[in-house]
This record gives C-alpha cells, structure tokens and sequence, in this order.
C-alpha cells in the first residue's frame, strides 16, 4: 500500500532513484506539451495559446480524481501524503510575487529547466534569478520571518475548510475546469495569433 | 524542406493528453514518495548544500538555512533534487524526440534578445523570492497541492494566476 517509502516497501534509496524517473516522465511531459518555450505559456495570459490552462487543470482533475479512487480501493493511505501547510498571508503574498515574476519572465521554476534542458537561454537567465531570488530571500530571512510565519493553519485540506466531503470538492473543481476549457476554447479562437 | 522542418520542431501532444499524463506523474509521485511534484525545492537544497561547503559557520548562523539543514542534513541527498535531475534528462530527450534542441533565446520580435533576458533574469528572482515566501512554486504548491486538496495550494494557484492574469495588460508588449 501507498506511499511506498513512507510504508517502508521501499527503501529511502528506491525512493531517490524512482524520483529520478519520475522527474524524467515529468520533463517528457512538459516539453512535449510546449512548457519549454515562454511565448507558449505566456498566451494564456492574452488567449492565444492556453496551453498551460489545459495541462494544468487536466492534470490536477487527473491527479484529484485518481488519489481519492486509489484510496478508495486501499491502494494509498492519504493521511500519509504531504498536506502543504497553509500559511495564509505568505501564501498570498508569495503567489502575487510568483505571479509577477510569470509574466514579466515567462516561466516558472519547473518550466525554466524544461526551457533550459532543449537550449532556451531566457530560461538559462530565469534559472540564475531563480538562484538569486532564493539566496536574496535567505539573506534578509529576518525581513520576511514575521510574514513568513504569520496566519498558520495547520495542513487543512480546502474540502475540510468549506465543510464538504473530498469528492464533492473534487467534483465542483472538475466542473470549474470544464468551465474554464470552455473559456480557453474560445479564447484561442477570439485572440489567434500565427506566429509566436 | 524548411517548412517541414520548422512544422515538425512546433508539434507539440494534445494538451488534454498531456495534462492526464502529468496527472498519472504527479500520482506516481504521491503513491512512491507520498509528496508531489516540484522544482523551487530543488534549487534551495543546491543552494544550502553550496553555502554549507563555502561558508559552514553563516549557515550555522542564518536562521533559514539553519532551519533547513536541521531537517536536512545532507542537502543535496534529497529527493525534488533528484526529481530535477530527471526533468534535464526528460526534457532533454522530448527536444531531442521533436527536433527542438536550439541554443536560442525566446523572444516577441517587438522586444530584443537582451531586453527579454533581462526580463527573464528579473522574473526569476521574482519568483525565487515569491517560492520561499510561500513555501513552493507553481509545481510543489500550486499543482501538486491541489491535487491534495489542500487548502494552501488552491490559495497560491489563485494568487499566482490571478497576479499574472491582472498584470498581463501592462507587459503585453513584452509578449504579443
């Protein structure tokens, strides 16, 4: 039963091998859906490509749906998978800094070392602020300690917050997705663009 | 000939294809190793296992790599770092697969190759910044945390969307 390591079925050195894999199957499906160039994530922004809308979504509906089924048949126990820690005004704070840094350099970490891995030299730089920004965040920790550390939650699951059952969350989160792929539809449609 | 070769380096999978695909990875992470996907993790392990080596008494000192390394204490023997590893080499050989391996730097023909790296570089630190702040990028909270439900990760999937979507407008010329 799932998580493997965490049950002990395999060892901590398994886990680090199977990890390289996963990273490669992650790296695959990342460039051979496009993340690796910044105008092609970038269009989501402005309609004409909004490619990382799809994969994004699909694969957190896939991801959603195929856990809680997998927990359902006893393959997984999800009370031993990481629950990100909600801290609530750093969480904000910290996606609207992510969120500018999107769209003025056109990846995120994850897709810059898609972008760097084929040959980009934007994503090369991007990666370099990325070492930057990290270091620059250590170093004035002190600055951000109390932000950091401010309005924690716990490792509450949304589901829990709202007072719904896991599924039917999972459930008005898959609607909102189709909804949103009915928006990206059209939105490819109303704003296309030849080249870029 | 040129034309052909340019259409084949621009096919790209079905993105509906591709995001059940990153779904079934994402799984498979959480199923092996109980923890999802990420990338910005990665990049402060290096960074406290090369600040450990050059300057071992400032990490003593500084709070934040002390923290770290009391939870990790070999930095680099971890697992988002190996999972990175694997991202070179995947996305290395779908380039490869496609005919998409190019030294270049990606740019909208209305901005130069300098001005778009110094746009990426900025961009970068930006994010850099943002993912310790908020305890993981768009893969390790956004994604991954999601897929969890937890309620942290549908938080920075909103902050993260919604910043870029409201601030599209005023970077448009950088892009289209």
């Amino acid at each position: 039963m799932g998580p493997l390591v965490v049950n002990e079925v395999i060892s901590e050195n398994t886990n680090l091998l199977l990890a390289f894999l996963i990273g490669i199957g992650f790296g695959l499906v990342l460039e051979s859906s496009g993340f690796s160039s910044s105008r092609k994530l970038a269009g989501v922004f402005y309609g004409y490509d909004t490619v990382v809308l799809k994969v994004f979504f699909t694969a957190a509906i896939t991801a959603m749906l195929g856990l809680l089924f997998m927990s359902l048949f006893g393959w997984i126990n999800l009370d031993l998978v990481y629950i990100n820690p909600a801290y609530i005004p750093s969480a904000i704070i910290g996606g609207i800094i992510m969120g500018a840094g999107f769209i003025i350099g056109g990846y995120c970490p994850g897709t810059s070392f898609c972008g760097a891995s084929i040959g980009k030299v934007d994503a090369l730089v991007f990666i370099g602020g990325l070492f930057l920004g990290v270091i620059l965040f250590s170093e004035t920790y002190g600055l951000w300690e109390k932000l950091y550390l401010a309005g924690f939650k716990g490792s509450p699951k949304l589901s829990e917050s709202l007072g719904l059952s896991d599924g039917l969350l999972a459930f008005g989160v898959i609607l909102a997705a189709i909804g949103m792929f009915y928006v990206a539809e059209w939105a490819e449609k109303k704003f296309p663009r030849e080249e870029y | 000939m040129e034309t052909t070769k340019k259409d084949n380096s621009r096919k790209y999978l079905n993105p509906y294809l591709g995001g059940v695909l990153l779904g079934l990875v994402l799984i498979a992470a959480n199923y092996v190793a109980g923890r999802g996907l990420g990338a910005s993790g990665a990049v402060k392990s290096v960074i406290v296992a090369a600040t450990d080596v050059v300057a071992p008494a400032h990490v003593e000192k500084n709070a934040y790599y002390n923290e770290y390394k009391k939870q990790h204490p070999h930095p680099l023997k971890n697992w988002l770092v190996f999972q990175m590893a694997g991202v070179l080499v995947g996305g290395f050989l779908s380039g490869a697969l496609w005919g998409r391996l190019k030294i270049k730097t990606e740019h909208s023909p209305k901005i130069t190759s300098r001005k778009r790296l110094i746009l990426a570089g900025t961009g970068g630190v930006l994010f850099g910044i943002g993912s310790q702040l908020g305890r993981g990028c768009t893969s390790g909270s956004a994604l991954s945390g999601m897929a969890v439900l937890s309620l942290g990760g549908f938080i920075t999937m909103a902050a993260i969307f919604g910043t870029a979507f409201a601030l599209a407008y005023f970077f448009r010329k950088n892009w289209i």
